[in-house]
């Protein structure tokens, strides 16, 4: 505790005097279409962006990109891989071939999707999965980080913005897609 | 160190100097970076708004740091995160061992932390008989060539991929020669998902920690970190005090700016927000301090601190871009390491305010607008002030100071300095002036601006 108390008073002894805080507050963005946007940035960096109108179409693209004999989880009820029960140890998860969550919102002026802890079914599916499919509503698409952190339920225990596979250009500044994480990722966006 | 030294910037860069061909190499691909955070910051019309935003959210943290840190360590308590404070390095190493020992492990993951490369935690780890497991990509190429990163966001940016296939070769087996960066990435994620897997342990650094909320936000672009603390049983975040920022909705400033500073993307591929642990899983902050809480009085130097790590100043410095991130000899090289460095130890580190032409574009770059070269500029007077220079330095500043403050002398030696660049060249292009070294000497000018103007004046009306 010694430590906490003497860093403490060193900070009140020195800290200069207070400065404001800017103000953030700008002139309201008007309801837009940011679904463009949200397309073209993300599939700048890695990401695919397929318009449906319901969630069956999930099903046929599934079918129609990946591996039926490979292990899909997904934590919305409509769709036929639903598994109530993902309370399983993380690292049971390692053979997932494709996971599908919903995510609350999108972000138009960079591609990211935010996902939360409750949505996950497990905290460790949306980075150990081989491939990501995230849905989101088309009316959730936001304009930019801004206006999402004024939207967002500060409820959850964890949450990220997605925003593309999982990459790398560590090496050379060649880029690689799937360093860890998910190798792809692609974005259903729901008409409504 | 004092400049004139030989592992000082000047001595370690000549060494890298000696190959010319990866010096271009080196140079072409940082500026193509920095090109990179200039397009994306040209998408964001409102991107100097940002800036001058960032800044003033920044200096609100310093001048608010003490409420701001119990208000965070308050909310973390609820939220079940143990939080630690370390004054020094030592302390916060010695924090995190105690907390990997009590699990009895001795395999531990961990994601890009600058703090534990400040603090020599992975060595000093291993002299406890831990061994760390550096999940970053370009971290764990530096790691198995047993160097430390070059580049706060590009560690191994120094490095040739044919180099990067060699070591794969060595550590994990790849086929020799094979140099292409789809394949070598492939096997690191084959060797890294085993030790995922495998650790029971995950430290992380932190990019944000928020006061009013108590959770610490961590940026990735590979999802190492998420991978790690979300397959551990612990979680082990650990940042320096300055990390703090006061409300959440301050991220859309910082989230905005600091991709597209350091890589010109338009985010990180992951931005995760760690407010709770998960059932059953242990969380750990440490903050330290480290001589943050001291500079903190310093009206000149203060700044330091908004930092936030995206390296941008280091992609557009000319000297850092010609000279290598090895040439700092500190945890963060270029314009940043070299104002903070001295900060921590002017001695060992009096020659980095003098890596520096003062051109001033690492504070044109600079998302948080701290005034980096100014501090560069500062530093020198401080460090000469306090006997941190050499004499050969001070007795050349003192001459050249002779020269510029009399226009008799300035005159004269303008004379013989082009006379002997003339006549005499070989006085000059040897191995003893520094100015040689990789260059070649100017042609000298026929005669002076003064007499150019002497002979033009009243020319053409004027």
């Amino acid at each position: 505790m010694a430590s906490r108390e003497k860093i403490l008073e060193n900070i009140l002894r020195n800290q200069p005097p207070q400065k404001t805080l800017p103000d953030l507050s700008k002139a309201a963005i008007g309801a837009g279409d940011y679904f463009n946007d949200f397309k073209s940035i993300l599939e700048k960096i890695g990401g695919a962006v397929i318009e449906i109108t319901t969630l069956e179409s999930i099903n046929e693209y599934v079918q129609k990109h990946y591996s039926s004999t490979n292990r899909i989880v997904t934590t919305i009820a409509e769709l036929p891989w639903f598994n109530s029960d993902l309370s399983d140890n993380a690292h049971s998860f390692e053979d997932v071939d494709l996971a599908v969550l919903r995510g609350h919102f999108g972000v138009a002026e960079n591609g990211a999707v935010w996902v939360t802890n409750e949505l996950m079914g497990d905290r460790a599916i949306p980075f150990i999965a081989q491939h990501l499919a995230l849905v989101i509503h088309k009316r959730d698409i936001v304009p930019s980080l801004h206006e999402v952190y004024e939207k967002i339920d500060p409820s959850y225990d964890y949450g990220t913005f997605i925003a593309g596979p999982s990459k790398t250009a560590d090496i050379e500044q060649s880029l690689v897609l799937g360093a860890h994480g998910p190798k792809s990722m692609v974005v259903f966006v729901l008409a409504t | 160190m004092k400049p004139g030294d030989n592992m000082d910037h000047a001595g370690l860069s000549s060494k890298f100097n000696r190959d010319e061909a990866r010096v271009d190499w080196h140079d072409k691909t940082l500026w193509f970076i920095r090109e990179k955070r200039d397009k994306a910051a040209w998408q964001i019309p409102e991107w100097e708004q940002l800036r001058e935003q960032a800044s003033q959210i920044k200096e609100n943290v310093l001048s608010n740091l003490h409420a701001y840190l119990l208000q965070f360590e308050q909310h973390a308590t609820e939220h079940g995160i143990k939080v630690h404070w370390a004054s020094t390095p030592q302390e916060h190493n010695a924090i995190v061992f105690d907390i990997i020992h009590k699990k009895g492990v001795e395999k531990i993951v961990k994601s890009k932390s600058m703090l534990t490369e400040e603090c020599h935690l992975n060595e000093y780890l291993a002299a406890q008989g831990i061994e760390v497991i550096d999940t970053d990509l370009g971290e764990r190429i530096v790691q198995l060539a047993h160097e430390p990163p070059s580049h706060i966001v590009l560690p191994c940016i120094h490095k040739k991929k044919e180099e990067i296939g060699e070591l794969f070769h060595q550590h994990l087996g790849t086929p020799k020669g094979n140099a292409d960066p789809q394949f070598l990435t492939a096997a690191a994620r084959q060797h890294l998902r085993q030790r995922f897997l495998t650790s029971s342990v995950a430290i992380t650094g932190v990019n944000f920690a928020i006061a009013e909320t108590g959770e610490v936000v961590v940026c990735t672009n590979e999802g190492n970190a998420d991978l790690g603390t979300q397959l551990a049983d612990v979680h082990i975040a650990c940042m320096g005090i300055e990390k703090i920022i006061p409300q959440r909705k301050h991220l859309g400033v910082f989230l905005r700016l600091l991709a597209r500073s350091a890589t010109g993307q338009p985010i990180t591929t992951y931005s995760s927000h760690f407010k709770k642990p998960r059932a059953g899983q242990e969380m750990h902050v440490v903050l330290v301090d480290n001589g943050r809480s001291e500079r903190l009085k310093s009206d000149d130097f203060r700044n330091a601190l908004k930092c936030i790590r995206c390296g941008a100043c280091m992609n557009t410095c000319p000297v850092y871009r010609r000279s290598g991130g090895h040439s700092y000899h500190y945890a963060i090289a270029g314009p940043i390491g070299s104002i903070l460095a001295p900060g921590l130890d002017m001695k060992k580190y009096a020659d980095l305010p003098f890596a520096s032409t003062l051109c001033g574009s690492c504070s044109n770059v600079c998302p948080v607008k701290i005034d980096i070269h100014d501090q560069l500029y500062k530093w020198r007077q401080v460090l000469v002030k306090n006997g941190y220079v050499n004499s050969g330095k001070a007795f050349g500043m003192k001459g050249m100071a002779a020269v510029l403050s009399n226009s008799r002398t300035f005159k004269w030696s303008g004379i013989v300095g082009r006379m002997v660049m003339k006549y005499i060249p070989f006085v000059l292009n040897n191995k003893f002036n520094p100015w040689y070294k990789q260059r070649d000497m100017p042609k000298p000018p026929a005669q002076s601006f003064n007499q150019w103007y002497q002979q033009n004046r009243g020319k053409n009306g004027k």
